[in-house]
């Protein structure tokens, strides 16, 4: 038993060092040099440099002019801190008040057509940065009215912002919500108080 | 459900399956120390390993040196993750400033990471320094990967022996599936998840002030370079709380596909490289069908459950499919469906979708998956020695029904592998069930479990069933305290070593054995039939023991859905 602990040990010391220690700083300085946008995640700036976001992590869009993303269980909504999902089963009634208050809440937005699953469902990471096609047609009227624009011109917005799934199968439709906001500020801008 | 989820499902299984060819037959390769392409830098750096080490690479182990070395390099790779987790504080790379982990928390997923488990109680974002996750997490990631891989390795070579004795060499092993294997095509994953997304970066928190005047904390980690060896090596502990359901893990479909083709394709390919090695490649065959059959049929169960409307979705009076409570929009329900069958079947326990939120029947196949013992097609190594316990029971069982002494794979099946094939399952079952039933009655286990009724009860027999049998993935409403803790920690390893250690004693007289040659009375191991029987002994033998839980829980719990969402 004595014998085995040489090469228990130099084992792990060598592969904590090569392994822990070689392997991910190369790959770090590989990943800088080679794809320094999504090594630094894939962040978005506004037009005075300030970092405004990540295209790949929701935020709370509340305002009615924005898109606003699905609903976040991520600390206290949208925390890249604390990225989790409400983990509530089913038949929770936690689970069920939330979505029909939810329901409730988009129903003005939906103008009768159906409300898709995805708008009033949390997602598994609380930063799902898309939503579905048919969640962001449905807020498209709402969108317009608030930027004083016609429906059409949001819907085409949302429609040239919409990936669809590569081959026809691998992947969901989806539209980017920063994205979508990101566009609507530079065509249809809000006119509003600058902050300090 | 639509043709497109279905095309994708088949999809995925196929290019898993496909992969683990040609891996296989490199691994084969790896295995018998045949000439590779690394071999150049490989080779030599081999015998300094060796040097340092105090081993000679060449000298064989009989099952009793190759399972002491097995604990001694388990239990110093748990002592080193140990002292790091409770130490972070004071270590470099601790952008975060994060403080050391307590003692409890600590043991716990020290135990996780070295029994290729990766149950996590802590969330990485908030609790793990970038040294931590690097130094320490992701080096068990390739060590017990490689363990796993190494034991897998033996047996193959006991069934090929003829009245041998020596198993290989474990430590030689241990360098040869870590550099040769894990590490370069780490490094391909790594770099691709990048070039799609994924960040590397050991810089601190990013702060954006949003488009609406918010302000929102960005957490950067190595990110790709874990990632890719956590389902390479079907390990599947996060850097980030939410898995690879985290747009930063796993931005989008092709990152998705890669992510889940890796978290397969070596346990594929070690049972291919186990027909290399014992000369036997249509048995070997039969058993990749065995376990692609089955994955796919547990894909396509949940694709079907995760289609059904839920209570919620009806009540509100919206859409009422897919379930898309704890679903990313890029993965939608196929993608969810197949990747949760394809980390329940191989002991990974990575998700990007959480299974507390799946439907009833959703989440019980996930369960079920587990239960089955971790062999569809199974962790890294685990998968190939686990299948091959149930392929000697099908054989005894077989052989009971016909009066005839079991033969498998040339080797006569006699009492002494018999009585260790179901010591190694009765293991599993009496941690999974023993534990889950201590904790349904237990007030202080109950204290940090997040529901009751069946759902609750579903709850409990996850987690024991999942840190038995390594695999990970949760019921994420469980909070951790120092009793789970503690006896989560026991029931992984139990569920690791409880089931090694026996699979190498089995290896050991497997060895010493005699090669048959097979008679007109063999039982051929490689067609339909062997095909049939062995996919209804691990249903029947997993059926039996789960069932009468699984009843109260997840079948019960689809009852009471069925009842609310009737229309």
């Amino acid at each position: 038993m004595f014998q085995l602990i040489r090469p228990a040990v130099v084992t792990m010391a060598l592969f904590t060092l090569i392994l822990g220690l070689g392997y991910p700083l190369a790959i770090t300085a590989m990943a800088g040099l080679a794809f320094p946008d999504q090594a630094g995640g894939s962040l978005a700036w506004d037009a005075a440099g300030h970092v405004i976001g990540s295209r790949l992590l929701a935020q709370g869009f509340a305002k009615p002019e924005y898109l606003h993303p699905r609903p976040s269980a991520a600390g206290n909504g949208y925390d890249p801190m604390n990225s989790a999902g409400s983990n509530l089963g089913p038949l929770d009634e936690k689970l069920i008040d939330r979505v029909k208050t939810d329901a409730i809440a988009i129903a003005k937005d939906a103008g009768g057509a159906p409300i898709p699953a995805d708008a009033v469902t949390t997602s598994a990471s609380g930063l799902d940065p898309d939503v579905s096609p048919q969640n962001a047609r449905m807020q498209a009227a709402r969108i317009a009215a608030h930027r004083g624009v016609a429906t059409q011109e949001i819907q085409t917005v949302i429609d040239t912002n919409r990936q669809d799934p590569l081959l026809g199968f691998i992947g969901q439709p989806r539209v980017n919500v920063l994205a979508v906001n990101r566009a609507l500020d530079a065509r249809y801008p809000v006119a509003q108080p600058k902050g300090p | 459900m639509t043709i497109q989820g279905w095309a994708e499902i088949a999809l995925t299984i196929s290019l898993a399956v496909g992969l683990g060819w040609p891996l296989g037959a490199y691994m084969a390769r790896v295995w018998q120390g045949q000439a590779t392409w690394p071999d150049p830098v490989l080779k030599p750096a081999g015998r300094l390993f060796g040097r340092w080490a105090g081993v000679d690479p060449e000298k064989g182990q009989n099952w009793r040196a190759y399972a002491f070395s097995l604990l001694a390099f388990s239990a110093a790779a748990f002592l080193f993750l140990f002292a790091i987790l409770r130490l972070q504080g004071h270590l470099p790379f601790n952008p975060q400033g994060f403080a050391g982990m307590s003692p409890d928390l600590a043991f716990n997923t020290a135990i996780s990471f070295v029994t290729n488990t990766n149950w996590q109680f802590y969330s990485g974002e908030s609790a793990a320094s970038n040294f931590a996750q690097m130094a320490g997490l992701a080096v068990q990631n390739f060590a017990s990967a490689a363990a796993g891989i190494a034991v897998a390795a033996a047996l193959a070579r006991a069934f090929a022996a003829n009245r041998g004795e020596s198993l290989g060499n474990f430590w030689t092993d241990l360098y040869r599936i870590t550099f040769y294997i894990l590490l370069p095509f780490s490094v391909l994953i790594a770099l691709a998840l990048v070039a799609l997304g994924v960040p590397q970066s050991l810089l601190a928190n990013v702060d954006a002030h949003t488009l609406e005047g918010a302000k929102q904390t960005i957490t950067l980690a190595p990110v790709a370079s874990q990632e890719a060896i956590k389902q390479l090596g079907t390990n599947g502990g996060g850097i980030f709380n939410a898995n690879s359901s985290h747009p930063f893990e796993n931005p989008g479909a092709i990152s998705n596909l890669i992510e889940m083709a890796a978290m397969n394709m070596l346990g594929f390919a070690c049972v291919v490289a186990f027909g290399r090695v014992t000369g036997l490649r249509k048995e070997a065959r039969a058993l990749v069908v065995v376990m692609a059959i089955m994955v796919s049929g547990a894909a396509s169960a949940i694709y079907v459950a995760e289609s059904q409307p839920t209570p919620a979705l009806v009540a509100a009076h919206v859409q009422t499919t897919p379930n898309m409570e704890g679903k990313e929009v890029r993965f939608g329900a196929p993608s969810t469906a197949v990747w949760a069958a394809m980390t329940t079947g191989a002991s990974d326990g990575g998700i990007n979708g959480w299974h507390e939120s799946f439907t009833p029947a959703g989440g019980g196949v996930a369960m079920f998956m587990i239960q089955l013992a971790e062999i569809l097609p199974g962790g890294v190594g685990s998968g190939l020695y686990g299948i091959i316990v149930m392929a000697l029971v099908a054989v005894f069982v077989a052989g009971l029904m016909v009066g005839r002494t079991p033969e498998y794979l040339g080797k006569k099946i006699e009492a002494r592998e018999m009585k260790l094939a179901m010591l190694a399952f009765l293991i599993l079952t009496a941690s999974i069930l023993g534990f889950a039933a201590v904790a349904a009655v237990l007030p202080m286990a109950l204290k940090t479990v997040s529901t009751t009724g069946p759902h609750g009860l579903s709850e409990i027999l996850y987690a024991y069933s999942s840190a038995t049998g390594n695999n990970g993935s949760a019921f994420g409403g469980l909070g951790g305290s120092p009793y789970w803790n503690t006896t989560m920690g026991i029931a992984m390893a139990l569920g690791r070593f409880g089931y090694a250690l026996p699979v190498l004693a089995i290896a050991g007289g497997l060895a010493a054995k005699p090669k048959l040659t097979p008679t007109a009375g063999t039982l051929p191991t490689h067609g339909a039939l062997f095909v049939g029987l062995l996919i209804g002994v691990i249903l029947i033998l997993g059926g039996l023991q789960y069932f009468p839980a699984q009843a109260l829980g997840p079948i019960v719990e689809q009852f009471q859905m069925l009842a609310l969402t009737k229309s």
